[in-house]
């Protein structure tokens, strides 16, 4: 009578999906910055409902024994939570490579030396702009540019690996060449110039935020041209907005296949964004194994491999090369997060969003922003 | 950067894996990685082997001696396997030399 239990096994390892890649843990939802695409969900997670020390603990160690690799630690700004030291260690002791992806607001020179003696891999530290002026009218905090260059100065003395995340929009796209030579000022080994994502609290500021195409076109030509002069000095990650581009990005490289992301109060998601698909029901740390969630949850599986994808998608073949597309995105334009990413050059609702967006970007004031104040 | 991959890496250069780049066994996977930052690379044995000698006190010349005579191969053809792996790890900005 063995031959049902086995049939369940087998079934169960048919199911069994390779191990997430990468955790992006987001310790807080707190932050000091008021920026006006802000990637966090509407609804944030208040203080007294994050998790503790100790189940940050758990999730590490379940994490690292499911096969990911990499830990990045964010938020909101990760520094706000004054245990960050000691996850960055048990997460180091579970084997995990550490990244820590912060605006730098709330680091010190004791807390950048501390984390290097406990063995983090590398920083991410985010730049709004070039200067004061712009970083700090855009981020909506004085004196932040000022204090992401010394926190920089202090990465740079830990020997600490450096990658700039350069967020790019309407305001400060222009400057993608000068943004690529502070990044090599600052002694980085990598930047990313990635153009914000109207996803979120972006929506509300999509007219200040979505540059021209002409802006996009002389941008991308900067990263070509100076990813070839800089080569084997600095590694240039270019990530151009979807708004003009004609196939959509692989988001998450793939709903449940390489990434998983945790929320401040221990809500599991297949990405950042996930939650604004209203059908899906989203687990947590706190009920249920993370190697569950993963494996067997109905969030994680709703939209996994090519099985549910309809028509433009199903027949399409670029399916394993960007699946898709975005769920949240088509969940937002379309009102079904099953369709066709809306960027995607099949989409029905493509040429709308197109004309709608480029009318807003041609604009020749940039409206002011709507800033998340929390 | 340019160069010839001789220039950038001559047998008497000391590569090493900088701060924040490491080789680490992955048992999930059963394979090596090279863990970097946003990176984890999966590594054949042969990548693994190479790795395994570039500690940051051999030279590339001392590298690729101690290879050659470990596999019994003809020096040249171990030479340019090692060569093309870490001039490509230099240009991702994975792989540190000091002349």
């Amino acid at each position: 009578m063995n031959a049902p239990v086995v049939a369940e096994e087998v079934q169960k390892a048919a199911r069994r999906v390779p191990p997430p890649m990468a955790m992006l843990a987001e310790l807080t939802h707190r932050c000091p910055l008021k920026c006006p695409y802000c990637s966090n969900p509407l609804e944030l997670v208040k203080r007294n409902e994050e998790l503790s020390t100790e189940e940050w603990a758990s999730v590490l160690k379940q994490a690292a024994a499911m096969g990911v690799l990499h830990v990045h630690f964010s938020g909101g700004e990760p520094a706000a939570r004054r245990d960050l030291e000691e996850l960055v260690s048990i997460a180091r002791e579970a084997g995990l490579y550490t990244n820590l992806i912060t605006s730098g607001v709330g680091l010190t020179e004791a807390r950048v030396k501390d984390l290097s003696a406990r063995g983090l891999d590398h920083v991410q530290l985010s730049l709004q702009g070039t200067d004061s002026e712009m970083a700090d009218l855009i981020g909506g905090y004085r004196g932040g540019f000022e204090h992401k260059m010394k926190v920089a100065a202090w990465i740079k003395a830990e020997g600490l690996p450096l990658t700039v995340n350069a967020v790019m929009h309407r305001r400060n796209l222009h400057k993608t060449r000068e943004t690529i030579a502070l990044a090599v000022t600052l002694g980085a080994r990598r930047i990313e110039i990635a153009n914000t994502q109207i996803h979120g609290w972006a929506v509300k500021n999509r007219a200040a935020l979505v540059p021209t195409r002409a802006m996009v076109d002389e941008c991308t030509r900067v990263v070509m041209e100076e990813r070839e002069r800089l080569k084997g000095l600095l590694v240039i990650d270019y990530v151009p907005p979807d708004h003009h581009s004609i196939y959509p990005k692989a988001c998450m490289g793939g709903w449940g296949r390489v990434g998983i992301n945790i929320e401040p109060n221990g809500k599991v998601l297949p990405c950042h964004a996930a939650a604004t698909i209203p059908h899906l029901t989203f687990e947590t740390v706190r009920d249920k194994p993370l190697a569950w969630i993963w494996n067997e949850s109905s969030s994680f599986n709703a939209y996994r491999g090519t099985d549910w994808m309809p028509e433009p998608c199903r027949s399409c073949e670029r399916k394993e090369a960007d699946f898709g597309g975005c769920r949240c995105q088509a969940m937002a334009y379309a009102g079904d997060a099953s369709a066709t990413d809306p960027m995607c050059h099949k989409s029905p609702f493509r040429e709308t969003i197109r004309t709608l967006v480029e009318a807003e970007s041609e604009t020749g004031e940039i409206p002011g922003y709507e800033y998340r104040i929390m | 950067m340019t160069g010839t991959p001789e220039d950038r890496l001559p047998e008497t250069a000391t590569p090493r894996l900088p701060r924040g780049v490491r080789v680490r066994f992955d048992e999930a996977r059963n394979t090596h990685m090279l863990l970097a930052p946003e990176r984890a690379v999966r590594m054949d044995p042969i990548a693994a082997a190479i790795l395994a000698e570039t500690n940051g006190a051999r030279t590339f010349g001392e590298i690729v001696d101690l290879l050659a005579a470990k596999y019994a191969a003809p020096r040249d053809q171990i030479a340019g396997d090692v060569r093309r792996l870490l001039v490509d790890l230099m240009d991702k900005r994975m792989l540190e030399v000091s002349p």
